[in-house]
């Protein structure tokens, strides 16, 4: 119940039921947010920052992210790094791969905008929103992880004011 | 040895193919040698007994000047603990040299990566193809009249 | 029993693969479980380093140097500033060389830990990995306080430094000593002489001496082989001639000469060396002296070029930089030691098992940012 009652303090309690009563938006929204799986992904020295949010210091876990191998398991990914023209329709293809509903957040400099390559490199991609499209920008070169927690938790108020309902009546 | 010995060492065997030599401070001293020979130029510096150099250290693409490429090689040797650099120049109309992988495997690496930033052609490789950029991309982008194409794949390339 | 028909597969691993250490991509040819040739497929973080070059001033190339191999950031600073003093003959400060060389190894250390982390993880044992990164955290602490950044650092200029270290930066870094010394014996506890982890790691991915120079190898890959050779004591810069520590070498203990495990545990014993090197530096460090004092305001080196290396966790970086006397170098060109590593993981790995290939894999310690530049 003191979980349920974060979700929404409005939220109704039977007294011998074990039943709550909320709106389908906030319960899906709920779940969603404090559960995000992420895709193991590391592209350059952004990822070392991921990694080290991941582990013992700063703790990813908390917020119930939990890294998969695997695209097909994961609801968000984290593009930590350079992306290449070589590599952009490799994270595409990974893009599509994902089932919905999906989530992005493009990490650092590079990410956002090409960072310190955006005029000599020939091969860099300026910019992943360029080929997939962005829910939470975290910039810095590298971000520090507190910066990327901050991403995270960006991610999950955008999650929280999200409506299943009206996008499909819409 | 130091590299005068070298060169002195190196014209007695190969009268033809080794060039010059050039010791001008504070450039290190280095030999030039023809790109036809300097595979077995290269056999012979790891063979020698008193050479043995058994390290390829680093293998550099140049772009010398305006006709000419460059490839430069900086052996070392684990035994004698003696250093030695060679240059290659080619024109940039015909940038061929023949390939030294099957002395060191490191070459085989270092080379692919010539040609593929500057575009110099290695004779005889045995897996010779571009190696850091994506197979369909156009042109060597280290050399100084490179031009950056505008779309790869449909992306657009420059910020 | 008809002879059953069989026919090699081949298989992808990569680019997005947790065991690749980045985007690596391997082309394996299969034959069932026994890997027949691998292919490795490199160029994904192709990010253009030697055009930067060009397009820079000396000074300026130093933060895209720190951006090849970002978990040793403070090693390769040190190699470019090396390489580009000697070429404009400057001398810098004895100070400064001592804090160099104590940044240099702290960053060892802090890399080797995660090289030893991420193995332990290839491997399968999770808790390493964790007990690693609170080490290294207390590192990235220490260069936090110097120059504010954690991972990439711009902290060693061409000449001098960025910052003066702070005044209680002795004590925090010998306390760090201190507390780290014992960690390492807790880390081969806990991974080094563990039974599995050696049946993992013992005679897999044998690399004979030979093979390794010929091949081009450097560093803990080389060492792991058996050949005595470090830079630092071989060919020694900045001021390494001065320090008393030993050269680790792969001797075969769990099995043969060039295993993982020998490899593995060369990055083990180094953590203790560059101890031992940091504590004499800290020792005879001077306490006085302007660590900026050297910096040329312009730098621009005489016609010339130069290929000079230094030591780095995965081997010999070497800067080959040719100038033509104005304040752009013409060329640069990095040989990135973890390039030429993984150019020999083809013969390390022939007729072994696809696990192992992993384990193999994760011995030799790729940094992709370097291998692609
Ligand atoms: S933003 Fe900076 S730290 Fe991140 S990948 Fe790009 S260069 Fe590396």
């Amino acid at each position: 119940m003191r979980y349920l009652n974060r979700l929404d303090s409005k939220i109704k309690q039977y007294e011998h039921g074990n039943f709550v009563v909320t709106s389908v938006d906030k319960f899906l929204n709920w779940a969603r947010l404090s559960s995000m799986w992420q895709m193991t992904f590391g592209l350059a020295c952004c990822a070392i920052e991921m990694m080290a949010t991941s582990a013992s210091h700063y703790d990813f876990d908390r917020f119930g992210i939990i890294p998969r191998p695997s695209p097909r398991h994961a609801d968000m990914i984290i593009i930590s790094g350079t992306v290449t023209l070589k590599m952009a329709t490799r994270i595409k293809k990974l893009y599509d791969q994902m089932p919905e509903p999906k989530y992005i957040i493009s990490m650092g400099s590079c990410s956002n905008c090409g960072g310190p390559y955006w005029e000599h490199g020939y091969h860099v991609l300026k910019g992943i929103d360029r080929i997939i499209p962005v829910d939470v920008y975290v910039p810095g070169c590298p971000p520090r992880p507190e910066a990327l927690l901050e991403g995270v938790l960006k991610l999950q108020d955008k999650i929280r004011n999200q409506s299943t309902y009206k996008k499909n009546k819409a | 040895m130091n590299s005068n010995e070298i060169y002195n060492l190196l014209k007695s065997f190969f009268p033809d193919a080794v060039i010059d030599y050039k010791d001008d401070k504070p450039v290190e001293p280095y030999i030039i040698v023809s790109a036809k020979e300097i595979d077995k130029i290269c056999l012979f510096l790891r063979d020698e007994e008193n050479l043995q150099f058994d390290y390829l250290s680093c293998l550099s693409s140049v772009d010398f000047d305006n006709d000419n490429l460059a490839a430069v090689y900086n052996l070392y040797s684990f035994v004698h603990n003696h250093k030695l650099n060679i240059k290659v120049i080619v024109p940039k109309s015909d940038p061929v040299i023949k390939t030294v992988s099957s002395v060191w495997n490191t070459a085989n690496w270092h080379e692919r990566e010539a040609y593929d930033l500057m575009g110099i052609i290695f004779d005889e490789h045995p897996d010779f193809r571009r190696i850091l950029l994506p197979d369909d991309w156009e042109g060597y982008p280290l050399r100084k009249d490179y031009k950056v194409q505008e779309f790869y794949n449909g992306m657009k390339v420059p910020y | 029993m008809a002879e059953l028909k069989t026919e090699t597969i081949t298989l992808n691993m990569g680019p997005q693969h947790p065991s690749t250490h980045g985007v690596l991509r391997l082309e394996l040819v299969l034959d069932g479980e026994i890997v027949l040739e691998v292919k490795p497929v490199i160029g994904y973080l192709h990010r253009c380093f030697e055009k930067h070059a060009e397009a820079m001033t000396y000074p300026q190339v130093v933060p895209y140097v720190d951006r090849m191999d970002y978990l040793a950031s403070m090693n390769n600073e040190l190699g470019y500033a090396v390489a580009v003093e000697r070429l404009c003959g400057v001398k810098v400060p004895e100070k400064v060389e001592y804090i160099r060389v104590i940044m240099a190894e702290l960053n060892r250390i802090a890399s080797h830990l995660v090289a030893l982390g991420t193995y332990g993880l290839d491997a399968g044992a999770f808790t390493p990995f964790l007990y690693c990164f609170i080490d290294r955290e207390k590192i990235l602490e220490i260069f936090e306080i110097t120059c504010g950044a954690r991972l990439l650092y711009n902290y060693i200029w061409v000449g001098g430094l960025s910052h003066d270290i702070t005044p209680n930066f002795k004590e925090k870094v010998l306390e760090f000593v201190k507390v780290f010394r014992p960690r390492i014996k807790e880390l081969n506890d806990l991974l080094s002489f563990n039974k599995i982890f050696i049946e993992r790691t013992a005679n897999v991915g044998v690399l004979p001496p030979e093979v390794a120079i010929n091949a081009g190898t450097s560093g803990p890959t080389l060492r792991g082989s058996g050949v005595n050779f470090d830079l630092r004591k071989n060919d020694p810069y900045s001021i390494y001639d001065r320090f008393d520590f030993k050269v680790i070498v792969g001797n075969g203990e769990m099995g043969t000469v060039g295993d993982s495990w020998d490899r593995y545990m060369v990055r083990v014993w180094e953590m203790e060396e560059s101890c031992k090197i940091i504590e004499q530096a800290i020792e005879q460090m001077p306490a006085e002296g302007n660590v900026q004092e050297a910096v040329p305001k312009r730098i621009k080196p005489p016609v010339g070029e130069i290929y000079a290396r230094t030591e780095t966790p995965r081997g010999e970086l070497g800067f080959y930089i040719i100038s033509d006397g104005t304040n752009y170098p013409i060329r640069v060109k990095a040989r990135g030691p973890a390039f030429c590593n993984l150019s020999a993981l083809p013969l390390m790995s022939k007729g072994c098992m696809i696990a192992d290939l992993v384990v193999i894999l994760g011995s030799i310690d790729i940094v992709l940012g370097e291998i692609d530049r």
